[in-house]
């Protein structure tokens, strides 16, 4: 029996009550709904077992900085489920720390649900720097183990040197003054056959 | 010589018998990092078939002549190469094959996870541009090799040279 986000939303709130669901976005193109992160795994281990919904697929989970700005942090969760064929989209936000010296964000694994979420939370970790609680061997998968930093955060910088190797690349030409070849157009250009369609700045 | 009982003599210098010797016979390691890697294959393979120039993948540094960087050196591998070319014996000789290998290729400015060029954990001898560089472009960088070796000479022999000039520099 296929469950609109309507009647999942109506589920949770039934289950778990209304205040389990901080926000319900229903008008995107994806609606979502934005839980609390310590309530995430039981709502998660619900979804998953309970006949009506049974979601025994989680389709992908992935992180969001939002930027130092907003200072929080997302990670997304697209279930599915195969034999009822209907979707959800979970989101749960958490506060971001700024310098490597404040505490991660942590959000509860729900590896022990779904194990393909073992990897996809390790590199939410390695590319984010989320930490998920209770996860059974939360080591970056990506990048190297002593690598410095999240790269996919807003405000990442990368180290000047790794093991000895510099890593940024040197703008060599720039520095020194080159800067190309002047390219100069001498022939007319066409009479217009393809009318440029795109939308002009103002 | 004696078969034919003619009792022929070739003179050659030992330069030359030497660097015939190494060029005709170059051995790369069978590694390979990523898509340059399949062109790699293509061009062993019978298509293009770099058994003519005695080029025969070995599968131990330790028994290499060049190795062929063939695609994109992340920091995480990077370790790895530098260890591996310093296990093969010398002479050894590098091609670098790709742009990734050359000069971190499209990941130079947003890469965070490229090495910008394997120039900077090992000397290149031969750079082949490229994206990936076809079989016949890895063939140029094998001849380009080729003649690089003929130049070579055992009086002033390349390892002992770089030696000698790293002493100089630290000096």
């Amino acid at each position: 029996m296929i469950m609109t986000f309507g009647e999942l939303q109506q589920f949770i709130g039934d289950k778990f009550g209304e205040a389990v669901i901080l926000e319900a976005k229903t008008d995107a193109l994806q609606p979502y709904l934005v839980l609390e992160p310590e309530r995430l795994p039981e709502v998660c281990l619900e979804l998953h077992d309970n006949e009506q919904t049974y979601f025994d697929y989680l389709s992908c989970l992935t992180g969001m900085d939002n930027g130092p700005e907003a200072g929080t942090m997302e990670v997304i969760y697209t279930l599915y489920s195969i034999p009822y064929d209907h979707h959800l989209t979970l989101k749960v936000r958490v506060p971001r720390n700024s310098t490597p010296e404040e505490v991660m964000p942590q959000v509860p694994t729900v590896s022990h649900i779904w194990r393909t979420a073992d990897w996809h939370e390790r590199e939410v970790f390695d590319m984010f720097g989320i930490y998920f609680t209770d996860h059974p061997d939360m080591r970056r998968i990506l990048c190297a183990a002593d690598w410095e930093g999240h790269p996919l955060r807003k405000d990442y910088q990368l180290q000047d040197y790794y093991h000895g190797i510099k890593v940024p690349y040197d703008k060599h030409n720039e520095n020194n003054g080159f800067r190309g070849e002047p390219v100069i157009l001498t022939q007319q250009p066409p009479a217009e056959q393809f009318p440029d369609k795109r939308e002009k700045p103002e | 010589m004696d078969k034919t009982g003619e009792g022929g003599v070739v003179i050659t210098k030992l330069d030359d018998l030497l660097n015939w010797a190494r060029l005709t016979s170059l051995f790369p390691m069978g590694f390979g990092l990523a898509c340059c890697a399949i062109e790699m294959m293509g061009a062993y393979a019978s298509g293009y078939d770099l058994d003519r120039f005695g080029i025969i993948p070995r599968a131990s540094p330790r028994q290499s002549d060049v190795m062929i960087v063939a695609g994109t050196v992340t920091f995480k591998m990077a370790d790895r190469v530098r260890r591996l070319y310093e296990q093969m014996p010398e002479p050894r000789y590098v091609i670098s094959m790709g742009s990734c290998s050359n000069c971190g290729g499209p990941y130079w400015e947003h890469g965070y996870h490229v090495v910008k060029g394997v120039d900077r954990i090992i000397p290149v001898d031969v750079y082949v541009p490229g994206c990936p560089p076809r079989p016949e472009a890895l063939i140029g960088g094998f001849l380009k090799l080729q003649e690089i070796i003929r130049q070579e000479t055992i009086r002033a022999p390349r390892a002992v040279q770089q030696i000698m000039a790293k002493r100089m520099k630290n000096a």
